[in-house]
């Protein structure tokens, strides 16, 4: 249970990370507040947009779909079932496999990193690797 | 259960409050719909162009010397573009300087465009400045390498350093940024065709395929 809480109150916290960038790409912000040029070099790159949207936008999506799960998870109908526990891993599996994609741009292709961005990576790890245990915990 | 909800609202309040202090207090860069916008430079000056101009087809291009991106595009897809649509009469190119804050060595690049330009050899100094890009990744000063480029091009030099101690275009790259935002540019590079923004990867072959249809769609009507 303490994990699937972990999982919501990081997925909000991810989400609201999501929602800065789009936001930013959206115009609504501004300059980024990044503290390196790192920042503006990702989200101006061609990298930031997949299929013609903001990559940031995947992120939201992605998030929201995390908390909603989690929350979902936490219902005391659902508290002894594993299926939440899988729906979790693989949506934080394939957040995890995407940022894994997106960090290589940066370290490799685009040569600078978003602070935002590392954070939202940084998120995403700690949710795969509690959504993996809880998994594990329940097979 | 209890603590768990408080963390919860907190994040949310700390998250939503953020999105709200951010959107509200933007930093001076940001676009802004209430400020004067130059239509154009004070001399009326509306970027360099390539290209005949009874060509159907304005591509306007917001680049940036500094870009990785803008000399990916400039080295790889503009020599094919050249050929196949600005050399052939589809296309005439505009080039307007859209320097980003978060490159240090842009706006003076953009400076010795201007000033190369100021000697018809703007599209050479184009050239050199996304050919040669290498002084974008060093992080010096590259005033130097930029007036060795001048010369290699055949601009009289002590013109261009006449041009650049005075930063005689200034303005106008200042201008061309401003009608860069206004035109909800954020990033480089950004195409136009035809006023419309162009959506996609930039490739001489999406450029093409575009231009082509525009064109055969007036002859339609």
């Amino acid at each position: 249970m303490r994990r699937r809480q972990a999982i919501a109150v990081l997925a909000l916290a991810g989400c609201f990370v999501a929602l800065y960038l789009w936001l930013y790409k959206l115009g609504v912000m501004g300059e980024l507040r990044c503290g390196t040029g790192g920042c503006e070099t990702v989200q101006a790159s061609p990298y930031a947009e997949l299929f013609g949207l903001p990559v940031a936008l995947y992120g939201v999506a992605g998030y929201a779909a995390l908390f909603l799960v989690s929350l979902a998870a936490l219902q005391p109908a659902a508290a002894a079932r594993r299926r939440p526990d899988v729906a979790l891993a693989v949506l934080a599996s394939i957040g995890f496999a995407f940022t894994l994609y997106l960090t290589a741009l940066e370290l490799f292709v685009i040569h600078a990193f978003c602070r935002w961005c590392l954070g939202s990576a940084a998120i995403i790890t700690a949710v795969w690797i509690l959504a993996l245990a809880g998994v594990r915990r329940n097979t | 259960m209890k603590g768990f909800y408080v963390l919860l609202a907190v994040v949310f309040l700390a998250g939503g409050g953020w999105l709200v202090y951010s959107a509200n207090h933007k930093s001076t860069a940001e676009p802004s719909s209430t400020a004067p916008v130059p239509a154009a430079a004070a001399d009326g000056f509306r970027g360099f162009t390539l290209g005949s101009d009874a060509a159907p087809i304005e591509v306007t291009e917001y680049s940036d010397f500094e870009c990785p991106w803008c000399a990916a595009f400039a080295t790889v897809q503009m020599p094919v573009v050249r050929e196949q649509l600005i050399a052939t009469g589809k296309v005439r190119w505009r080039y307007r300087e859209f320097p980003l804050s978060a490159h240090k060595y842009s706006h003076l690049a953009a400076l010795a465009a201007q000033c190369a330009g100021e000697q018809a050899r703007f599209w050479e100094m184009h050239d050199a400045l996304f050919t040669r890009h290498q002084w974008a990744q060093t992080g010096k000063d590259p005033s130097d390498l930029f007036r060795r480029f001048a010369k290699d091009i055949g601009v009289d030099v002590d013109k261009y350093d006449a041009c650049m101690r005075s930063q005689r275009y200034a303005g106008r790259i200042d201008a061309s940024y401003q009608e860069g935002e206004a035109r909800g540019v954020q990033g480089t590079p950004t195409f136009f065709v035809d006023g419309r923004r162009f959506q996609g990867n930039p490739t001489s072959d999406a450029f093409k395929a575009l231009v082509d249809s525009l064109i055969a769609g007036r002859r339609k009507r």
